[in-house]
């Protein structure tokens, strides 16, 4: 699973060019990967204003505004790929279009079966 | 006939070379580690009565891969272990281990090397695990050898090797287009683990491994596996020289002695030969780099026979040779220095001066600026830097020589 973590202040920012260019990239290596037989799935997120919690708060469940962590950098997107190993996987991420500031969090899958 | 010493020795040198290949073969740390450990223990008893076998590597790789396999048989995942040994296509009983599998055995190292030191593990998980499995070293020889515990030093094992597991860090040689990237990972961690051992010398413990001599080991070995890597011989004649300095570096009383006090006459001769020729080679290679550069700074201090004949102008070259490749304030101090050595104090303290902002929490600096100050003889403001030395954390060895450079000030320690 590749997470994407941006600043959102950041997209707000950018242009009309800037921004097609990015989605055009991503287009780009979400096509890679689907004709070397590794895509699963992969999508963009609404910005994280939209983003409600759901928790157990003495032994209520209770609903929130907001992301889980108020941190800068929010998940954008994700990829969910197959890989052979861990360095293919730091492949693809380093591979994703990049701005200054962009994260890609590695994390492979729990396999269940194991 | 051999004693448990020789039989202890033969462990400590083919450790490394036997866990790679069982670390292949299996796929797993953990089972390779245990099945090494169980053959060992057997070794030693079969060898004290049949004395040592020829080929001990040879010897202890097929004895631990029986032991693996029996592991593997009682485990309760077997069905589908034994089907990745089927697919190996080494389950079918009692094989031994030819000639040629322990000659290829030296690229499994190469293969575990980079696993250790791979960069999505934790710095300090990467110097343990390589100490651990190439070194061969316990984890309570390894906490001894960083002064920490035992238990931290197990963990940030058990950490390492879980992630190589589930994350699945591969274990290969990179590909050609991060190699050079994942070498100097591989370097970074032998250095690291040079220089914590060379300056944790506080402890008193005599029981604490040679953990400079096992980075000078792996870094051996990296040469041998890599020997068309010009920085990874750059380290390992850096590693050389420097060590070749360990019996002058502190005196009777536990002391540290400078560079430029030494007695040149304790530097281990043998060791500067093999970094010069080491340096001399490497250079000609013409792919200079930061642990070449700091080798050749290193042999140049090698080859003067006393403090006052060294050549600080090239020093002062040298440095700024670096100071291109690592710009770093640290680096530019370094040449700071040897410039006041080739031209006098005073060209030293301006270079030193823009420094001060980027180094003020550096010990070092204010040292170096002390030094340079008494020697201009401004007394008082040389003081005042030994104090904010002394103000900054440092180990005991050193903060006595600290206080002794102020007492002959004549200012007040406190």
């Amino acid at each position: 699973m590749l997470l994407i973590y941006e600043n959102e202040g950041e997209w707000d920012r950018m242009g009309e060019d800037d921004r097609n260019q990015s989605f055009g990239s991503h287009i780009g290596f979400a096509n890679r990967l689907r004709a070397e037989g590794r895509f699963v799935w992969g999508d963009a997120l609404s910005p994280s204003v939209t983003a409600t919690c759901v928790r157990i708060e003495n032994g209520r469940r209770s609903i929130s505004d907001g992301p889980y962590a108020e941190t800068r950098e929010q998940m954008g997107g994700f990829y969910l790929i197959e890989a052979e190993d861990l360095d293919q996987a730091l492949a693809d991420a380093g591979d994703l279009p990049s701005r200054p500031g962009q994260i890609v969090e590695v994390r492979p899958v729990l396999d269940l079966t194991r | 006939m051999n004693t448990d010493s020789e039989v202890a020795e033969v462990f400590r040198a083919e450790y490394g070379l036997v866990l790679a290949t069982l670390i292949r073969s299996f796929g797993d740390f953990d089972l390779a580690e245990e099945s090494l450990q169980e053959a060992f223990s057997l070794a030693v008893r079969a060898w004290r009565a049949e004395g040592m076998p020829e080929r001990p590597a040879a010897w202890l790789t097929t004895t631990a891969r029986r032991k693996g396999i029996d592991r593997l048989r009682r485990d309760a995942n077997l069905a589908r272990k034994t089907r990745l040994l089927e697919t190996a296509g080494w389950v079918s009983g009692d094989r031994s281990t030819t000639d040629e599998e322990v000659s290829v055995v030296t690229d499994e190292r190469l293969r575990l090397i980079f696993t250790c030191c791979h960069p999505a593990l934790a710095l300090e998980s990467q110097v343990a695990l390589t100490l651990r499995t190439l070194g061969g070293l316990t984890s309570a020889q390894i906490a001894r050898g960083f002064l920490t515990s035992e238990a931290a030093i197990y963990q940030r094992i058990t950490r390492a090797k879980r992630k190589i597991r589930d994350a699945r860090i591969p274990y290969e040689v990179p590909t050609d287009d991060s190699l050079t990237e994942r070498v100097g990972a591989v370097l970074a961690v032998i250095y690291l683990i040079y220089n914590e051992a060379h300056s944790s010398t506080s402890g008193d413990d005599l029981n604490r491994p040679d953990l400079a001599g096992e980075a000078i080991r792996l870094a051996e070995t990296v040469v041998s596996l890599m020997p068309d890597e010009a920085e990874a011989v750059g380290l390992l004649a850096l590693l050389l020289l420097t060590d070749a300095r360990r019996a002058a570096r502190l005196d009777s009383s536990g002391e540290l002695v400078l560079l430029e006090d030494q007695n040149r006459k304790l530097w281990d001769r043998e060791m500067i030969t093999r970094g010069l020729d080491l340096v001399a080679a490497v250079l000609r290679r013409r792919q200079p780099g930061p642990y070449q550069l700091q080798a050749a700074i290193a042999a140049v201090h090698a080859q003067a026979e006393a403090a006052v004949d060294t050549d600080w102008m090239q020093i002062a070259a040298l440095y700024g040779e670096l100071g291109h490749h690592q710009p770093s304030p640290v680096i530019a101090l370094n040449q700071a220095v040897a410039v006041a050595m080739w031209r006098g104090p005073e060209a030293g303290l301006a270079l030193i001066g823009p420094l001060a902002d980027r180094l003020d929490q550096y010990r070092p600096f204010h040292v170096a600026r002390a030094d340079l100050l008494a020697r201009v003889g401004r007394k008082d403001a040389s003081a005042t830097a030994y104090r904010q030395a002394l103000a900054l954390p440092g180990n005991n060895v050193e903060d006595r020589y600290l206080r002794r450079r102020l007492d002959e000030l004549g200012g007040a320690p406190d």
